[in-house]
C-alpha cells in the first residue's frame, strides 16, 4: 500500500517544525502571561472524559494530540509524525521522538496504546464511540504504533486530531485512576497549575516541551466570562487579550474599538431545525409526515434575513451540514429563494389548510428564542403557526432523545471529517439520530465513504447525500455559525482555524 | 418566640370595635399614599384587561426595517430586536404580571391558609407537622425552590405562577396560623366549642372570618412579591414563552442590548418597578387602616 | 423559656434532613436526564451507559438517596458531576465569595437603614418621614435584578467609572475586589435596607414612647442625647436580631445578583447546577444554605433572649 500523499506532507511540515525549533532555542524563558476568556465553564480535564466545546479550548494549551489540523483542515502531524495505512483496516502511526510528559515520563509508543485503551475502556469514557472502530492497538518499537480496525474508516485519523488522539501520561494516569482530570498530566505545551470553578483555570509553561521554542508565554490563565457586554469590557479595558465566542451584535462595538482585532472564523458545524419524522407518534405532524410541508416550511424561511436580524450578518445561511471550507462540501445544493407562493402551493398539495401547525422547541436562550421569533414571523406568511417553545436545555435534550418534540432548533459543533457531520445523525438507528431519519441510500452511501480514503470518491459519495437530504430534509440546516474571536492587537502569531481552538504556540504579546 | 420575626409576615389583631370595617375603609382613605397606590394598582388592572384597545400596535408584529430602534413619536418606548413596539409590549405585558400576581397569590392563599387555620386550631401532632413542612421550605432559598419547581413543570407562565404559588404558600401557613391561634382563645369561639359544634365548623364560621384581616394584607404583599417572582423566572427564562410579552422576559432578551439599545431594558423594569411599589403602598395602607393599635 | 431553645435546637435536625429529602425528590422530579446532560454531544448509548453506571444513576431512588446522605453524615458531599471536584471544595471556594458580598450588603443595608429609620422616626409624620419611607418603600418594590443592570448601565457603560462584572477575590487585589462587588453588594444591600428602616422605625417609635425615654427627656437632657442614648440603645436590640434574619435572605438574593454581575459565587454555583443537573453540587449546595438560615434563626431567638431583658423571665 502507497503511502497517502497526506501523510507524506505531513513528514514535511514536521521537519520543518524540528529545524525551525533548533533555530531558537537558545532564546531566554518567556514571561508573559496570556489572558484568554472562555464564554462558559469547561467541564471534566480528562481528554477520556471530556465532552465540552470549551473543554477542548483548555486542552489545546494543555494536552497535544496525535495529529492536528491546520486552516485548510488539513490534517498535519504533531506528537505523531506520519501515519500510513498499509490496509484498509491497518494503520500505521510514527510518534515524534524525544516527546516528554509534563511529569518527566517519556512520550512512546506505549503511551499511545495505553491512552487509546484507556479512551476505549475507562469508566465514563465518551470516547468510546469515536474510537469504536478499533480491534487492538500494538506498540510495533517504541516510536511505533500499529492500529488494527474492525472495518475500514477513513475519518478514524481525523478523530486522532481531538480528544480521542490526546496522549496522556500512563504512570500518571494510573496513579490518579477516576480523579485524573483534578489534574491532568499531558504531552503539550503549558502544564496543569490551578482551577477554580467558574472562574479561572490556570496552566504554567512546560519547559521541556518538544516545540517550546513556538511557545511565548510563561502562563496561560482562562477566565471564565460568560456575559457578552462583560466579556467586551474586559477586551476593551485590556484585562484579556483573546476571547472566544464573543456575540455577534457586539462585533460592531468590538471593530470600533482600535485596540481589538476581531476574527471571524467560519466553523465546521451547523445551527439547524431537527424534524421528528420518525420517532413515536409526535413524527405523526404535517410537518413530520410530508417531505412537501417541509420543503414549504423551507420556502417560507429567508435564512439570510434571519442571518441579518439574529446574528448581525456574520454567519453564512446554508442548506447543507458540510461546512463550504471543507473539500466535501456540495456547491450544488443552495439555499433556496423565499417563495411564499410556492410554499403555499407546497401546502395545498401535500392536503393541508392552513394554518398549519409546527411546534418548535427552542432552548430559553435569549438569542435561540430570538431564532424562533423570527422563524415564527416568517412561516406565518406561508400559512405556518408555528408555536415556540422555549424549554430549559436540560429538558430538550431529553425529549428529543425520547421523540417527544416535533421540530428542534439545536447546534452542532462541527467535526473536520463530514463523516462526524452526518453518520451518527442520519444513519439509520444512529446514536444522534433522535429523530429516526431512515433512507436505505443514504445509509448505504454513509457505509461507502466510511470504507474508502479516495477523496473523489468520497466527495462524490457525501455530495449524493447532501443532495438527497436536502429533498428528505429531516433536518432543515440554518447556517454555518462562526468562530468570533476578538484579541487585542498586541497580540500576534493566532491561527483562525476552523474548529475554533486557540492555539498558543507562535502566538506572542508585543510589549 | 420562633423564626416568625424576620418572615414579612403580617402582625395584625383582629379590630375589636364595632363596625370594624368601616373604620378600616375610613383609616385607609385618610392615607394619601395608599390612595395613590390603590389608583395607579387600578391604572394597572385597567391597563391589562384593555390592552388589546390601548395598545398602539401589535405586540407581536415583527419588522425587519425597525429593529432595535431608540423611542421617537411613532414608538414612545422604542423597538426590540424583531422591530416590535415596545410600548405595546409593555402594555400587553401588564396582563402577564397581573395574572401572575393575582394567581399565584391564590394558589398561595388557598394552600397556605387552610393549614394554617388546621395547625393553629388543632394544634398538637398537626401543628409539629405542618410547622415542621414549612420550616423546610423556607430554609431553601425560594429562588431556588421557584426555579427548581417551574423546570419540573416546564417553562410556561402558567407553570410559573404555581412554582411561586406553591413557593409563597409557607407565609401564608403562618400567618394564618398565627391569627388563628390569636382568634381560636376569643371567648365566642371557646363558648362555640363549649356548645359542642364541630371542630371545622367552629374554624370556618367563627375564626376565619377572624383572620381575614392580616391575610389580605399579606395577600396585597405577596401580591407584589409574586410580580418580582414572576420576573425573575422569566429573566431566567423559565416564564413567559415567545413571542406573548411580559416584563421579566423582556429584561431577558433586553439584557443583551444594554449598550446598543438601553431602553430595551429600562421600561419593562420601570414597569415593574412602579406596579410592585404600588401594591406595597396599598398593602401598608391595609395593614395601618386594620390595625386597631394605628392612630 | 431555655426549654424553649432546647426544644428549637432539636428541631433543627428533622428540618435539615427534611430539606435533604425534599430537594432529593425535587431534582429527581425535574425532567431532564443528567446523564443526557453530561454526555452533551457524545450522545452515544455507549457514552450514555458508562456515565449512569459510574454515578449511580441506573440504581433505585432510595438507595441513591442513601448513598448520598451516608456520605453527608461521615462529611462527605460528594463531587460535581460536571467537573469532578469534590462539592466541600467548591463550596470552600465559592462561600467566601458571596460571604464578602454578604458583609458588604449589610454594611451598606445598616449604614442606609438604620439612619433613615431614626430620621423617620425622629420626625414623625413630617416630611422627611414621608421621603425616608418612600425611599425605604422604592428600596422593597425594585426587582434586584432590574437594579443591577440599570447600574451596570449607568455606572459601568454610560460613566466608565466600575467594571460591568466580574469577581476579583481580596487577596489577589483588595482594591479591584472592592470595585468588583461594590454594586451587586449595593443592589443587595439596599432590600435590606428598606426592611431594616422599617424595623428601626417603629422600634424607635416604640422605645421613644418608654417611661424611661420621657424620664430623661423629662431631666431636660438635650433632644439628640435623649434619642441617640437612651431610645436607640433600646431599638436597635430587635434591629440587631432581625438583621440577622436578613443575612438568610441575602443568600437568596445572591441568586440573581450574581447571575447578572457575573459573580462566580454560591447562587450562580447553584443556578448553573441546576441547569446542568448536576445534583450533588444542588443537594450540597442547598443542604449548606439551609443549614446557614436555620442556624441564623436559632441565633436570632437566642439573640432575642440572651439580649431582651423582658424575654428571659417569660
Amino acid at each position: 500500500m502507497r503511502r497517502s500523499q497526506l501523510a507524506r506532507a505531513c513528514l514535511v511540515t514536521a521537519s520543518l517544525v524540528g529545524l525551525g525549533s533548533h533555530a531558537t532555542r537558545a532564546q531566554e524563558a518567556p514571561t508573559q502571561t496570556l489572558r484568554v476568556a472562555l464564554a462558559e465553564d469547561a467541564d471534566v480535564l480528562d481528554p477520556s472524559v471530556a465532552r465540552t466545546f470549551v473543554g477542548r479550548i483548555v486542552f489545546a494549551g494543555m494536552c497535544d494530540k496525535l495529529f492536528d489540523i491546520n486552516d485548510k483542515l488539513e490534517i498535519v502531524p504533531q506528537l505523531a509524525t506520519g501515519y500510513e495505512w498499509t490496509d484498509p483496516k491497518t494503520l500505521v502511526i510514527n510518534l515524534r521522538p524525544g516527546v516528554k510528559f509534563h511529569d518527566g515520563t517519556e512520550m512512546d509508543a506505549a503511551a499511545v496504546k495505553y491512552s487509546l485503551e484507556r479512551h476505549l475502556t475507562f469508566p465514563g469514557s465518551s470516547r468510546k464511540a469515536e474510537l469504536s472502530a478499533t480491534e487492538k492497538v500494538e506498540v510495533v518499537d517504541p516510536l511505533t504504533v500499529k492500529i488494527t480496525l474492525k472495518s475500514p474508516s477513513a475519518p478514524f485519523v481525523a478523530q486522532l486530531t481531538d480528544r480521542a488522539g490526546m496522549i496522556v501520561s500512563p504512570k500518571a494516569a494510573e496513579a490518579a485512576g477516576k480523579d485524573f482530570g483534578l489534574h491532568p498530566v499531558c504531552a503539550g505545551p503549558f502544564k496543569f497549575t490551578e482551577r477554580v470553578a467558574q472562574d479561572h483555570i490556570t496552566l504554567d509553561r512546560f519547559p521541556d516541551y518538544w516545540d517550546a521554542a513556538n511557545v511565548h508565554f510563561a502562563r496561560v490563565i482562562y477566565r471564565i466570562i460568560v456575559d457578552n457586554s462583560v466579556k467586551l469590557a474586559n477586551l476593551q479595558a485590556g484585562a484579556v487579550d483573546i476571547a472566544e465566542r464573543v456575540a455577534p451584535t457586539d462585533v460592531a462595538d468590538a471593530k470600533k474599538d482600535p485596540k481589538l482585532a476581531v476574527n471571524i472564523i467560519p466553523s465546521l458545524g451547523f445551527e439547524s431545525i431537527n424534524i421528528n419524522v420518525g420517532n413515536g407518534p409526535k413524527s405523526k405532524s404535517p410537518l413530520g409526515s410530508s417531505a412537501l410541508v417541509r420543503k414549504a416550511f423551507e420556502l417560507s424561511i429567508d435564512r439570510n434575513a434571519i442571518m441579518q436580524v439574529v446574528y448581525n450578518g456574520l454567519f453564512l445561511a446554508t442548506a447543507q451540514a458540510i461546512p463550504p471550507s471543507s473539500p466535501y462540501y456540495n456547491p450544488a445544493v443552495k439555499v433556496p429563494e423565499r417563495d411564499i407562493a410556492k410554499a403555499k402551493a407546497l401546502i395545498a398539495q401535500a392536503g393541508f389548510k392552513a394554518p398549519v401547525v409546527i411546534n418548535l422547541n427552542v432552548s430559553t436562550s435569549p438569542v435561540q428564542k430570538q431564532v424562533g421569533e423570527v422563524i415564527q414571523s416568517m412561516a406565518a406568511e406561508a400559512g405556518f403557526d408555528v408555536r415556540v417553545q422555549a424549554t430549559e436545555f436540560a429538558s430538550m435534550l431529553a425529549s428529543e432523545g425520547s421523540g417527544d418534540f416535533e421540530a428542534t432548533a439545536i447546534g452542532w459543533s462541527g467535526r473536520v471529517d463530514p463523516d462526524g457531520n452526518l453518520y451518527s445523525f442520519m444513519y439509520t438507528g444512529a446514536p444522534l439520530n433522535d429523530w429516526h431519519y431512515s433512507n436505505k441510500d443514504v445509509d448505504i452511501w454513509l457505509d461507502q465513504a466510511r470504507a474508502t480514503t479516495d477523496i473523489d470518491a468520497r466527495r462524490a459519495l457525501y455530495g449524493k447525500i447532501v443532495a438527497q437530504l436536502a429533498e428528505d430534509l429531516p433536518v432543515l440546516y440554518l447556517d454555518n455559525n462562526a468562530w468570533v474571536t476578538v484579541a487585542n492587537k498586541k497580540l500576534t502569531g493566532f491561527r483562525p482555524i476552523a474548529d475554533g481552538m486557540i492555539r498558543v504556540q507562535g502566538m506572542q504579546l508585543a510589549k | 418566640m420562633s423564626a416568625v420575626i424576620g418572615q414579612p409576615t403580617a402582625t395584625v389583631r383582629i379590630p375589636v370595635a364595632q363596625s370594624p370595617r368601616r373604620i378600616a375603609v375610613q383609616r385607609f382613605c385618610r392615607r394619601p399614599a395608599a390612595i395613590i397606590g390603590m389608583f395607579v394598582v387600578a391604572v394597572f388592572i385597567i391597563t391589562a384587561l384593555l390592552a388589546p384597545w390601548i395598545a398602539p400596535y401589535d405586540p407581536i408584529k415583527t419588522s425587519w426595517t425597525m429593529i432595535r430602534k431608540a423611542p421617537s413619536w411613532a414608538n414612545w418606548m422604542g423597538t426590540d430586536e424583531n422591530g416590535r413596539d415596545v410600548l405595546s409590549r409593555v402594555i400587553w405585558g401588564a396582563r402577564a404580571s397581573m395574572m401572575a400576581g393575582l394567581v399565584s397569590v391564590a394558589i398561595a392563599a388557598s394552600i397556605g391558609v387552610p393549614a394554617g387555620l388546621a395547625a393553629g386550631f388543632i394544634g398538637g401532632r398537626t401543628d409539629m407537622v405542618l410547622s415542621r413542612v414549612v420550616d423546610t421550605m423556607l430554609a431553601v432559598p425560594n429562588l431556588i425552590l421557584a426555579i427548581a419547581l417551574a423546570a419540573f413543570l416546564g417553562p410556561s407562565l402558567q407553570n410559573a405562577m404555581i412554582a411561586i404559588g406553591i413557593t409563597a404558600a409557607p407565609i401564608f401557613m403562618r400567618v394564618a396560623r398565627g391569627a388563628t391561634m390569636d382568634a381560636a382563645t376569643n371567648d365566642y369561639v371557646e363558648a362555640a366549642r363549649a356548645l359542642g359544634n364541630p371542630a371545622w365548623r367552629v374554624a370556618v364560621r367563627h375564626v376565619l372570618p377572624n383572620i381575614v384581616p392580616p391575610i389580605l394584607v399579606q395577600a396585597t404583599l405577596a401580591i407584589a412579591g409574586a410580580i418580582i417572582a414572576e420576573a425573575a423566572l422569566s429573566f431566567l427564562g423559565l416564564g413567559q414563552q415567545p413571542p406573548a410579552p411580559s416584563w421579566g422576559s423582556m429584561l431577558n432578551s433586553a439584557q443583551r442590548f444594554l449598550s446598543q439599545a438601553p431602553w430595551l431594558a429600562i421600561f419593562p423594569g420601570a414597569a415593574i418597578f412602579l406596579c410592585v411599589m404600588s401594591f406595597n403602598l396599598v398593602g401598608d395602607g391595609l395593614r395601618d387602616a386594620l390595625d386597631p393599635r394605628g392612630k | 423559656m431555655k426549654g424553649h431553645l432546647g426544644q428549637r435546637i432539636l428541631q433543627v435536625l428533622p428540618t435539615l434532613l427534611l430539606v435533604s429529602i425534599l430537594v432529593f425528590c425535587l431534582q429527581q422530579l425535574m425532567p431532564g436526564d443528567p446523564a443526557l446532560v453530561l454526555a452533551g454531544e457524545e450522545r452515544d448509548p455507549q457514552v450514555l451507559a458508562q456515565i449512569r453506571a459510574e454515578l449511580w444513576l441506573d440504581r433505585s431512588l432510595p438507595i441513591q438517596y442513601l448513598h448520598w446522605i451516608g456520605g453527608v453524615l461521615q462529611g462527605d458531599l460528594g463531587f460535581s458531576w460536571r467537573i469532578r471536584q469534590p462539592v466541600l471544595q467548591l463550596v470552600a471556594t465559592k462561600l467566601p465569595v458571596t460571604l464578602q458580598l454578604g458583609v458588604m450588603a449589610f454594611i451598606i443595608a445598616v449604614g442606609i437603614g438604620v439612619p433613615m429609620g431614626i430620621l423617620s422616626a425622629v420626625k414623625r409624620n413630617t416630611k422627611w418621614d414621608y421621603i425616608a419611607n418612600g425611599i425605604g418603600l422604592a428600596g422593597l418594590s425594585t426587582p434586584n435584578f432590574w437594579l443591577g443592570i440599570m447600574l451596570i448601565l449607568l455606572v459601568s457603560v454610560k460613566l466608565g467609572w466600575l467594571p460591568p462584572s466580574g469577581y476579583v477575590s481580596l487577596a489577589e487585589d483588595w482594591r479591584q475586589s472592592l470595585a468588583t462587588t461594590i454594586m451587586p453588594a449595593f443592589v443587595l444591600g439596599n432590600a435590606i435596607a428598606a426592611v431594616l428602616m422599617r424595623h428601626t422605625r417603629s422600634a424607635m417609635l416604640t422605645a421613644m414612647d418608654q417611661d424611661y425615654v420621657r424620664t430623661a427627656r423629662a431631666k431636660g437632657l438635650p433632644e439628640r442625647v435623649v434619642i441617640l442614648r437612651h431610645a436607640l440603645r433600646n431599638a436597635l436590640v430587635p434591629v440587631v436580631t432581625l438583621g440577622a434574619l436578613e443575612l438568610g435572605t441575602l443568600l437568596s438574593g445572591a441568586v440573581l445578583t450574581e447571575q447578572v454581575f457575573s459573580i462566580p459565587g454560591f447562587g450562580k454555583l447553584i443556578v448553573d447546577a441546576v441547569f446542568n443537573r448536576d445534583y450533588p453540587v444542588v443537594q450540597g449546595v442547598v443542604l449548606v444554605t439551609a443549614t446557614v438560615y436555620v442556624m441564623l434563626n436559632l441565633l436570632a431567638d437566642v439573640l432575642y433572649v440572651v439580649i431582651n431583658p423582658r424575654m428571659r423571665g417569660a
